[in-house]
Order: C-alpha cells, then sequence, then structure tokens
C-alpha cells in the first residue's frame, strides 16, 4: 500500500512533468541541416543529414531523437569512393535514403567547387548500426555535372513509383535545372546511364517527388538557405501526371518556368522550411519532414521538424502539430462533443425567455451584459469525486465540455510530438482507456500510459487521439464515436469518420 | 562603330576596375562555344512569344561590382558608378569604354522565354560573377495602350526603364520568377517605346524575363521588339 508520503511524491512529480516546458519542434538532439526522408526500420526511425561522413540521428519514438556517429565511418575508406570524388569533390552533403526490397540506397551529394558536384551511392543491407550487417558500400556516383552544363549535381531526392515499381533519382540547385534520371531498382545505379537526364523544374533545390491518386508531385525548396533567421527558404510544388512531368503549378506555371505553389513558409518560430521528405505512416496517416533555417526556441540554430501532412483539393498543405490548449473534442461523425457525464447547466443560468401578456415596459430595458464563458468551479460541486464516465452530447460550451491537452515532459512521444494529457478544463479530471476498451475519466492524473494520448492530424484536418496504451490490449486502440452519445476505443478504420475527430478552439 | 567613354561620376569606382581590364582581355581570347540559348538576330523584328516575353535584346559585356544587392548598393552602382543610361541608345556592335575596358553591345534573341546572362557572358569568356549587365530593346506597340504594365523577373537585383521613366526594381538576392517586379499602370506609344534595364548579379546563375501586362494582367502579345534603328 502507497504510504501518503509518496503518493504525494509522486503526485508532485507527475505534475512537475507538466509544468510549462515549452512545445519544441521535436525532443532531444534535433539540430541537423537537409535532413535525408526519415525512414523507419523495426520500430526505430533514422535520418540522415549534411556534414562530415553525413551524421546519423536516431530515435525510438519519432519524438525524442539522438545524434549517432555518422554514415561514412560505416564505408571502407570512411569517406566517399575515388569515382565519386573524381566527377565531384570530397564533401557530403543532403542525403537521402531508401528501401527497396531487402537493400538500403542512400544517395547523397558530393561536390567539388560548384557547379560541378556529384551524386555518391552507398548500398547497405540494415540501417541499426548495432547489427552485425550493418555496412554501407560505396556504389559509385550515379549522376553529376561537369561545371559547366545547366546542372549543379547536389541534393539528391529518390522516389519508387507505386504504380509500376520503377525508382527515380532527381537532383539539381540553383545553378541550372532540376534534373530526374530513372534507378534499377536492384542495384540503386542509373538504369540507362548514357541516356540524357529529363529537365523538370528551375530555381530550386532540395527536390523530392511522392504520389498520390494519380498525380505525381515534385516538392523543392525556394529561396535562400544557411542564413539563420535571414534564410527566406520555403517549400513550393508542381503536379504532373507522368514521373517526367511537366511540373504545373496551381496557377500552371511549369516549374521549368520557376513555377512552384507554396506548401510551407516561414511561420510561428520557425524561419526558412526546406527539405522535405515524406513519412508513411499507413492506415492514411502521413507526415512530413523538414529542416528549419532558424528554430527560434532553440536559439536559432537549424532543426529537424516532423508534422502532419495533409490533403485538400488534389494538393499537400503542411498540417500542425497539436498545440497545448483548451478545446472541444467533436466527433466528425456524429457531430456531438465528448465530455464528463454530469447534469450539466446552462451557461448563464437557466433563464427563461419571459413571460406573456405581461404590460409593455415604459421605457426599453437595456441591452443585457454579456454572459462569460462557465467556468468547471462554478458549477462542479455536483461532479462525482471519483471517476466519471464518458460521454458526448451536443455542445453547449459548458465546462464539462470543454478540454484541455498539455504536453507531458518525460513521456515519450511519436512522430513530430510528446504525449498530451486530455483534462477538463479548470481540473485535473483527465481521459482514460481502461482495461475493458472503454473510457474513464479519472479525478487526477497520474502519468500512467492509458491516461497519456497521441494525437495525430489526419489527412482531412480530423485528429485521431490514441492512448498510448490500453491494458490488456493487443492492438492499437483509437477514440472512437460508436454512437452519438458514447465514445469507446476502436482499432482505427482508415476508411471510416468514427474515429476522426475535430478539435475546436471553444 | 560609335565609341563612347562613360566618365564613371566616382572615380575610385573605375580605378579599382581598371587592373581587372587586363585580365579580362586576356579571358576574352580563349573561344568558347556558342550560348545554347541565344542567336544573332536574323530578322526585322521578334514577334512577343505566345506568353508575351520580350525576346530580342542589347546586351553590354558585363561590368565588374562588387556584387552587393541591397537597394543602396544597386543605385549606387546602376545611377552612380556605371549610368549607362545617360549615354545615347546604342547599336549592335557599338562600343563604351568603362573603367578601362572596352564593353561591346551585342545583339541577341533569346530561343526562351528568358535571357540567360550567364550563357550570355560564360559564351564570350566574360566574368559572370560580381557584374553588372545592361540591356536595351525598342518595343513596337500597334497602336497606343494605356494601362498596361511591364512586369519582369531577374537574377539577381535589377532596375528598369520604359522611355526613360523608371518602371520598377528588384533588389536583393533572388531567382528569376515571372512577372515579379510589375511596374505601375503605363502607357506605350503607338510605334516605338524604349525598355531599358540594368541587371546585378553576385554568384551563379542570372537571366531576366519581360512582358507586358494588360489592364486585365494578361500577357500583351501583340508587340514586337527590334534593335534601335541607326
Amino acid at each position: 500500500m502507497m504510504s501518503l508520503g509518496s503518493r504525494v511524491s509522486r503526485v508532485v512529480a507527475a505534475a512537475a512533468c507538466v509544468l510549462a516546458v515549452p512545445l519544441r519542434a521535436l525532443d532531444g538532439q534535433p539540430g541537423l541541416h537537409d535532413p535525408s526522408t526519415v525512414i523507419a526500420e523495426n520500430g526505430k526511425y533514422y535520418v540522415y543529414a549534411t556534414g562530415n561522413g553525413l551524421p546519423m540521428s536516431i530515435s525510438d519514438d519519432g519524438w525524442t531523437w539522438r545524434r549517432a556517429g555518422s554514415v561514412m565511418q560505416a564505408v571502407p575508406g570512411g569517406k566517399p569512393g575515388p569515382a565519386v570524388i573524381a566527377r565531384g569533390g570530397n564533401n557530403t552533403w543532403a542525403p537521402d535514403v531508401i528501401r527497396v526490397g531487402d537493400k538500403y540506397f542512400l544517395y547523397y551529394a558530393a561536390p567539388g567547387t560548384q557547379p560541378k558536384a556529384a551524386i555518391g551511392l552507398l548500398v547497405g543491407k540494415t540501417l541499426d548500426p548495432g547489427s552485425p550487417d550493418y555496412t554501407w558500400e560505396d556504389a559509385g556516383p550515379v549522376a553529376w555535372s561537369d561545371g559547366v552544363e545547366d546542372s549543379n549535381a547536389i541534393d539528391p531526392g529518390v522516389f519508387r513509383d507505386p504504380t509500376n515499381g520503377t525508382l527515380w533519382l532527381t537532383y539539381g540547385s540553383y545553378f541550372g535545372y532540376i534534373r530526374l534520371v530513372e534507378l534499377n531498382p536492384k542495384t540503386g545505379k542509373r538504369l540507362y546511364p548514357d541516356r540524357k537526364a529529363v529537365d523538370v523544374a528551375i530555381n530550386s533545390e532540395a527536390s523530392i517527388m511522392i504520389f498520390r491518386d494519380g498525380w505525381y508531385y515534385l516538392l523543392v525548396t525556394h529561396g535562400s538557405c544557411c542564413q539563420g533567421a535571414n534564410s527566406s527558404y520555403n517549400i513550393r510544388m508542381g503536379r504532373a501526371k507522368k514521373v517526367t512531368g511537366p511540373f504545373l503549378d496551381n496557377m500552371g506555371v511549369d516549374m521549368l518556368q520557376g513555377g512552384g505553389k507554396l506548401f510551407l513558409g516561414s511561420a510561428g518560430r520557425y524561419i526558412g522550411p526546406g527539405h522535405f521528405g515524406l513519412l508513411d505512416l499507413g492506415d492514411g496517416v502521413q507526415k512530413f519532414s523538414c529542416h528549419y533555417e532558424a528554430d527560434l526556441d532553440r536559439g536559432g540554430i537549424s532543426v529537424l521538424d516532423i508534422r502532419p501532412l495533409l490533403w485538400r483539393d488534389g494538393w499537400p498543405v503542411a498540417g500542425e502539430n497539436a498545440k497545448g490548449g483548451t478545446y472541444a473534442i467533436e466527433s466528425a461523425r456524429t457531430g456531438t462533443a465528448l465530455e464528463l457525464a454530469v447534469q450539466g447547466v446552462p451557461v448563464g443560468g437557466f433563464r427563461g425567455r419571459g413571460g406573456r401578456g405581461a404590460p409593455a415596459p415604459a421605457a426599453p430595458a437595456p441591452p443585457p451584459a454579456p454572459i462569460p464563458p462557465q467556468d468547471a468551479s462554478q458549477v462542479s460541486a455536483n461532479w462525482p469525486a471519483g471517476p466519471g464516465t464518458a460521454r458526448m452530447a451536443p455542445y453547449m460550451l459548458q465546462a464539462q465540455q470543454q478540454w484541455t491537452i498539455t504536453p507531458v515532459a518525460n513521456a515519450g512521444g511519436y512522430p513530430g510530438s510528446p504525449f498530451f494529457k486530455i483534462t477538463i478544463a479548470g481540473t485535473d479530471r483527465t481521459l482514460a482507456a481502461t482495461p475493458d476498451r472503454e473510457l474513464a475519466i479519472l479525478p487526477a492524473f497520474t502519468g500512467a500510459p492509458e491516461q497519456l494520448w497521441r494525437i495525430d492530424q489526419l489527412a482531412d484536418g480530423t485528429y485521431r487521439l490514441m492512448p498510448k496504451a490500453v491494458p490488456n490490449a493487443t492492438e492499437p486502440l483509437a477514440l472512437s464515436a460508436v454512437g452519438s452519445s458514447m465514445p469507446t476505443l476502436a482499432k482505427f478504420d482508415p476508411q471510416g469518420d468514427r474515429q476522426r475527430w475535430n478539435m475546436r478552439t471553444p | 562603330m560609335a565609341r563612347l567613354v562613360l566618365m564613371a561620376a566616382v572615380c575610385c569606382a573605375a580605378s579599382a576596375f581598371a587592373a581587372l581590364a587586363a585580365e579580362d582581355q586576356e579571358r576574352a581570347a580563349a573561344a568558347r562555344p556558342p550560348a545554347p540559348s541565344l542567336t544573332r538576330p536574323a530578322s526585322p523584328v521578334k514577334p512577343a512569344g505566345a506568353d508575351g516575353f520580350i525576346q530580342r535584346w542589347l546586351l553590354l559585356d558585363p561590368i565588374r561590382v562588387p556584387g552587393q544587392l541591397t537597394e543602396a548598393a544597386v543605385r549606387s552602382a546602376v545611377e552612380k558608378d556605371f549610368p549607362v543610361m545617360a549615354t545615347p541608345l546604342p547599336h549592335d556592335g557599338d562600343t563604351l569604354a568603362v573603367g578601362g575596358s572596352e564593353l561591346k553591345w551585342h545583339a541577341v534573341d533569346t530561343t526562351r522565354y528568358n535571357v540567360n546572362l550567364y550563357h550570355f557572358a560564360y559564351a564570350l569568356n566574360k566574368p559572370t560573377t560580381n557584374v553588372l549587365f545592361w540591356a536595351v530593346t525598342v518595343v513596337n506597340a500597334p497602336r497606343e495602350m494605356s494601362g498596361v504594365r511591364l512586369a519582369i523577373g531577374s537574377n539577381a537585383a535589377s532596375v528598369w526603364w520604359v522611355n526613360d521613366v523608371e518602371a520598377t526594381a528588384l533588389y536583393n538576392d533572388r531567382q528569376a520568377v515571372i512577372d515579379d517586379g510589375v511596374s505601375k499602370r503605363l502607357t506605350l506609344k503607338a510605334g516605338a517605346n524604349v525598355v531599358r534595364a540594368a541587371i546585378v548579379n553576385a554568384g551563379g546563375a542570372t537571366d531576366f524575363c519581360a512582358r507586358f501586362l494588360d489592364a486585365n494582367d494578361r500577357p500583351i502579345t501583340a508587340l514586337t521588339a527590334a534593335l534601335p534603328a541607326r
């Protein structure tokens, strides 16, 4: 039996964990520049970046990152091979990585004196440096620019066409064209070494392609990098019906003439986003990665971020990770809002519309004063002292329907975000999963995993809410509306709307 | 061929670049393949393309400048140090003495929507970095057109004039974006209208594009470009 002292200290410790630490882009050591696509292997996430030997970062959950040496430490010779250096130079920038079959192909830029540069290829069997199979083999240059032609062969982006399994590389920077070449999916090298590259865009760098619903999207970065908060870096895009283009933006301007619809620019505390990468988590949940040239919350250094990827009118849209705040949590399916099951009190108290047949007043009454928001302390005297039931009801701005989500430090996370606690605003009553796959609203937050929530924004802008763990559950479960008045936990169905929620600021 | 001497208003600017004149002449001696996107004009006029871009220009050999792209630095280079605007309209092959170098005007047609100044300078074995380019053309309008705008893009900074009145300018490092800098409404005379531009590049690629937009912001295609008449 827990002593009072240890119980108090546990509650204090739990409370301390949620005291305001500003919600950063990512946790741990996210400082890097020109990230590769973020890639997962056996539950861990890996990202590679510009720097001596291609620095590598690893995360167990996609939220807290740690530096883990460099890729070239596992390459015999410790640097790009002689053929790569001859075509470019002894530098290692802006890698990208992909898994094809049982191999990993890692492409990187090896510029000499730009625009003389080369894209080198490394081939490996595992990303895990702790594995006995961990090694990267130099496979030579796959594309290059000779310093005179209209291209600067840096910033590789590798893409597998899901419609037919073909493999492609885009590359290039501000000097001349972004170019596209086809690769051999078995080797990662050029499929047609003598075939000319296809020019697909100009005035940009950090290109990469993604595919959705019959469209190929070319995402690139415009603007200036590498000047901290003075960087104008921004991510832009065009789309085409064929992998070879032409890629047009939303105004019909070809990316070969500098077109590009804005995907993401500077905003909030982050200046200069660039180097888009797609992280597809399955079940229709997609994130994107990028770096910011300057994260003002981290002293203006360049950092990795991972954020939701939304889709609207056939174009990708940059979503935002959930932020702490107070919200109504409304089912996208039923239109009713999550609440603590108590007798609600109308905001402003019970009042009628006034009697009939009374004589008209001598002078018009003054307009009524505005009614302040309902505070939980005003109406919670009759709320249960112990655990309460979760219910859904028409939203009427009442206190038991308003939820504060708060990021929890040192409790882990998921790609892009820490876990949150979800409490009735103004109280510590916390939403929790129960062993029978239902919900309860507990009187106080203790930090147990069933009280921690993962909040992912889905492609249509609604949210999926999942407890970190459900006792006895064998599969991941999400907050679900089984009927208009009844929330529960159920397996996430990407095709339906039972597990989709709007988080509305009240 | 007319030869003109441009007296730099700031003498130190001239002397700073005189030392580079010899190097420029040496460089010019080595031959390079012709610019891939430029041809010598062969027809009397060049109609604006389907998207309205002006594709015939006289380009002056590049002038060495410090490569600063701020408004103050660009205006100093264009108005004080190398005010080519003050010189008479040039013709193909004319030369201009600038800071100890003989610079030549070259007539070009571009095969693209933009004029690739990197291709232009590189083919002539001239510098492409930290340079100022001057460009001139004569745009012929079939009738007086009012309420039109000059719309340009440039890599990097640039200043533009239509009939000797400044129309628009762009500063700071940038790529050439179609319809990036746009003038206030102006009137094109029936017949000849002189368009001049000064483009400053720091490093890397350098190019520009220019067209006129009508009152509905649509490109005007009924224009032709020609070289200044002798």
